[in-house]
């Protein structure tokens, strides 16, 4: 667990995300502030290189009034708060059925053979970092992964290990399916509703 | 009032009360981990499951209300399997393994295994373990055993209101802990070991030492400090192995301090078990004989003018009623109870008394603490106030040092100019007390230990006559004390110009002969030349610079009366014999009476008794709070500025008991670290 981890002494807000927590206070009632504590943490961690040191929450406790412990239960409650330093690309293949009858294997495959990681694990140089996710809702263009904000879709071997190439060189690749489709549309043509297809257009 | 059928027996029961209470309120005992009636409702572990009628699934009586005209089966064989599956789901990833854990015996797991557990296992996968936790020195933690019912997590935030505990990660990967690893700062925390249904929790100075059906339980009374909180003395043979809480609901509720509960291993060390005398300048193991001798040699023709004394923190009535007449008989009146130098008055009761006692603060609506820290001058209090606290409407403020009372309580200054506002109706929360029905003051030993004292006991007494604080039905006037003595020393009258002028008089050699009762709190360098005679258990203090000791018996020791900081007389029982030489307290004095030739006029323990009560009928309620009456108190004056201090540096160690606790040394090394460590953002 992260009380392994090296722990920064301190943690505070860069001016930029001060103003932003003003705005995000805001959007609660007077007296319900500690109901901020989880865009607070998710500011706190895209500050911190995407990972959250102890001294973040407790900062976060001391802003939203909450005792530290109760921000210590939130933050190893979601998976998606890190407790531990993370990779610069944090890769979050989904594995669930959809996905895996769509081929995630070969994905998780590809990343693994890569980049020399398992699960769980970061890169030395710190540029990935790889985790298995549960379905991620996009199944409808699985097989999938998520890297940090983005989602990637339709991915094989040969789409998935450009994506790693583009990232290993510095570069950022377009979100959504990585082949010819357009959203969630069928590859190809439209094999229904093709007759409504002017009215959705207007 | 809602009329429900349980197990076919119509019963009416208050509204808002849940299942689980109504089946109670008839002798139907529900099974529970969870449930704690002093917490709030989690209603996470099922094991109080029940069927309703009309209900398709089985209902957690723990968390539903009852309804009028409900139908509860608690003893069909469907509640039977129900209870079972609970039980084999909640042992699926327990370790099983009562023969080497400490709650063994005590366990409501186990009990409740035996009633609805299977036989053997059908859980072939993996157990769940969990990597141990560190707690502090005071608990130890074996967290796979746990079964997440968060009752010590309840504990923690709720009661303690130090919200420590919490259980981090989710399902399956779900740990109860501090999740930071670090020793708990409560001074309450001990009660979750007795709130842990399992052995997740349990006392780490208790390890291994004994089970609990080895155990002699005897019913007594804490002397650690002077809230008298009801304990049970678990001994083996002729040690004390631990200390529990009894229920009261008037004191202690429940619950006991850490160190009621974990000092008791000073009891086993420093402990004087022979009188000694001092010979050439050194303390020598001697004989009672000897001993009595050696005092006779100095007392004996004195002028009694000369003769001094002075009771400590600990000690019982019954022996300070021995020490005032054998004072008197010897021709002095100079014995004194209030050591620590405190401007207590004596002169009536309701002085000196927390009037409106600790069930009573839960009436209160409006609180002033002045000079006083009860957080660790009377941990158990403090609960009390943050339980008023909770529930809604109640304002406190205090004058004194800037302390975390676990409950909001604004600080109003840091002493007696902000009193003398309060004083003059000038201050902002003036308006607050004056508007309060039933408005309370705490005053501490801080405010009153000072030269100025009696000047801010006589302001306080203003302040509350002012504010409305007493009145026919209503007394909101609390002294707090730290000493389990004093009341019972002010009940019997000990006192005298103060313990400032006997130490004076032993300086300039006015007195020459001092009796030390467990007298330890006093500075012993200002004793000059004066023979010190110390009575007592502990090596302490007073022993070292003593000239004849006379061993004497711990509260564990002794039958004794103690009289409580409400004025509630209470008295503590015999649990193990004292150890070698040593004697009940009043039997030394008496003893001691006899050989100077001025026989005390009571034989056994009933004859010492009724002494107590002729000196003050208020000895003869047993376990009964008596109000003080009122009187005009205190010495107004000039007040010396400045602001209150509470007496109590550190909590772990205030009287020689606690300061002989190995574990109480361990709990200050444990704490000190964490103030190194602290970043200052923890308040
Ligand atoms: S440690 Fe004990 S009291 Fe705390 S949640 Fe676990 S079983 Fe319950
Ligand atoms: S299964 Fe992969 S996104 Fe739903
Ligand atoms: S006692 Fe009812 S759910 Fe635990």
């Amino acid at each position: 667990m992260s009380t392994t981890v090296e722990q920064p002494a301190d943690f505070k807000f860069s001016a930029e995300n001060k103003k932003k927590l003003k705005g995000i206070f805001a959007k609660y009632p007077k007296g319900r502030e500690a109901s901020a504590v989880m865009p607070l943490l998710d500011l706190a961690q895209r500050q911190h290189q995407g990972w959250l040191p102890r001294a973040a929450m407790d900062h976060v406790a001391e802003l939203v009034g909450l005792a530290p412990m109760r921000v210590y239960e939130v933050a190893t409650f979601y998976t998606m708060y890190n407790l531990a330093p993370i990779g610069e690309n944090h890769l979050q293949v989904c594995t669930n059925l959809p996905c895996w009858l769509r081929g995630s294997d070969e994905v998780m495959g590809t990343c693994k053979k890569k980049l020399g990681i398992d699960v769980g694990e970061t890169t030395e140089d710190g540029k990935f970092s790889l985790s298995e996710m549960e379905c991620l809702g996009a199944c409808v263009n699985a097989p999938m992964m998520q890297i940090n904000d983005d989602y990637y879709e339709d991915l094989d071997e040969a789409s998935t290990a450009a994506l790693l190439d583009t990232l290993q060189s510095g570069g950022t690749p377009t979100p959504g399916p990585q082949n010819s489709r357009k959203g969630c549309e069928p590859e190809g043509e439209l094999t229904s509703l093709k007759d409504s297809k002017g009215k959705a257009d207007a | 009032m809602p009329k429900l059928t349980i197990d076919g027996i119509e019963v009416d029961v208050e509204a808002g009360l849940t299942v689980l209470q109504a089946c109670e309120s008839i002798g139907i005992e529900i099974p529970r981990f969870c449930y704690h009636e002093r917490l709030t409702i989690a209603g996470n572990c099922r094991m109080c499951l029940v069927e309703m009628e009309r209900a398709p699934k089985p209902v957690a009586s723990c968390a539903m209300p009852v309804g009028e005209g409900m139908v509860i089966t608690t003893n069909s064989p469907a509640v039977k399997k129900m209870r079972q599956g609970v039980m084999e789901l909640l042992l699926i990833n327990h370790p099983l393994d009562c023969p080497i854990c400490d709650q063994g015996g005590e366990c409501d797991l186990q009990d409740q295994a035996v009633g609805y557990g299977l036989d053997r296992s059908r859980f072939m996968e993996d157990k769940r373990s969990v990597k141990d936790k560190t707690f502090g020195p005071l608990i130890r933690a074996m967290m796979t055993r746990c079964i997440h019912c968060t009752r010590c997590i309840r504990f923690s935030t709720e009661i303690a209101g130090v919200p420590e505990m919490g259980a981090t990660g989710r399902g399956e990967h779900m740990e109860v802990g501090t999740y930071i690893e670090k020793a708990l700062t409560s001074e309450l925390s001990g009660n979750m070991i007795d709130l842990c249904p399992v052995g997740a929790l349990t006392s780490n100075p208790y390890a291994f030492n004994a089970r609990p059906w080895e155990l002699k339980k005897t019913e007594s009374i804490d002397v650690m400090d002077a809230v008298g909180a009801a304990i049970r003395v678990d001994t083996k043979g002729p040690e004390v192995m631990r200390v529990l809480p009894r229920l009261n609901e008037d004191v202690n509720e429940e619950w006991i301090s850490d160190k009621t509960r974990f000092a008791c291993d000073g009891l086993k060390r420093q402990r004087l078990d022979t009188p000694y005398v001092r010979r050439d300048g050194k303390l020598e193991a001697a004989s009672w004989d000897e001993a009595f001798a050696a005092i006779s040699a100095k007392v004996k023709d004195m002028d009694g003018s000369k003769f001094a004394a002075i009771v400590g923190d600990m000690a019982c009535a019954e022996s300070m009623t021995a020490l005032k007449d054998l004072t008197e008989a010897l021709g002095s009146r100079n014995i004194e109870c209030r050591q620590d130098g405190a401007k207590l008055d004596a002169s009536c009761r309701g002085a000196y008394l927390f009037n409106s006692t600790i069930a009573g603060i839960e009436e209160a609506d409006a609180c002033l603490i002045i000079g006083s820290n009860p957080r660790v001058e009377a941990p158990i209090i403090n609960a009390r106030l943050r339980k008023r606290y909770l529930m809604g409407g109640f304002p406190a403020a205090m004058i004194g040092e800037n302390v975390d009372l676990t409950f909001s309580c604004e600080n109003l200054g840091a002493g007696t100019d902000t009193l003398k506002e309060i004083a003059a109706g000038k201050h902002a929360f003036s308006k607050i007390l004056k508007k309060a029905e039933r408005p309370m003051l705490i005053l501490g030993q801080g405010a009153l230990m000072r030269s100025d004292g009696a000047a801010v006991l006589a302001m306080a007494r203003q302040i509350a006559e002012d504010n409305g604080m007493i009145s026919d039905d209503w007394n909101g006037f609390n002294v707090l004390h730290t000493a389990a003595a004093r009341v019972g020393g002010l009940d019997l009258g000990l006192v005298s110009g103060g313990v400032d002028s006997i130490l004076d008089g032993c300086s300039s050699g006015a007195i020459d002969t001092v009796y030390l009762l467990g007298a330890d709190e006093i500075d012993t360098d200002k004793l000059g030349n004066a023979f010190v005679i110390y009575q007592g258990h502990h090596g302490d203090v007073g022993a070292h610079r003593a000239d004849v000791i006379l061993p004497g018996a711990a509260y564990t020791e002794k039958n004794a009366t103690y009289v409580n900081t409400e004025g509630r007389v209470q008295r503590a029982r015999l649990a193990v014999f004292p150890i070698g030489e040593a004697r009940e307290d009043w039997t030394i004095i008496r003893a001691l009476s006899g050989v100077l030739g001025l026989t005390l006029p009571y034989d056994n323990l009933d004859q010492v008794r009724q002494r107590m009560l002729d000196i003050n009928p208020v000895f003869g309620g047993d376990d009964q709070q008596t109000g003080g009456a009122w009187g005009d108190f205190g010495k107004a004056g000039s007040l010396d500025g400045g602001g209150f201090a509470s007496p109590i540096i550190n909590f772990h160690m205030t009287d020689p008991i606690s300061r002989a606790s190995e574990t109480m040394a361990q709990c200050v090394e444990a704490l000190l670290g964490e103030d190194k460590g602290k970043t200052g953002t923890d308040g």
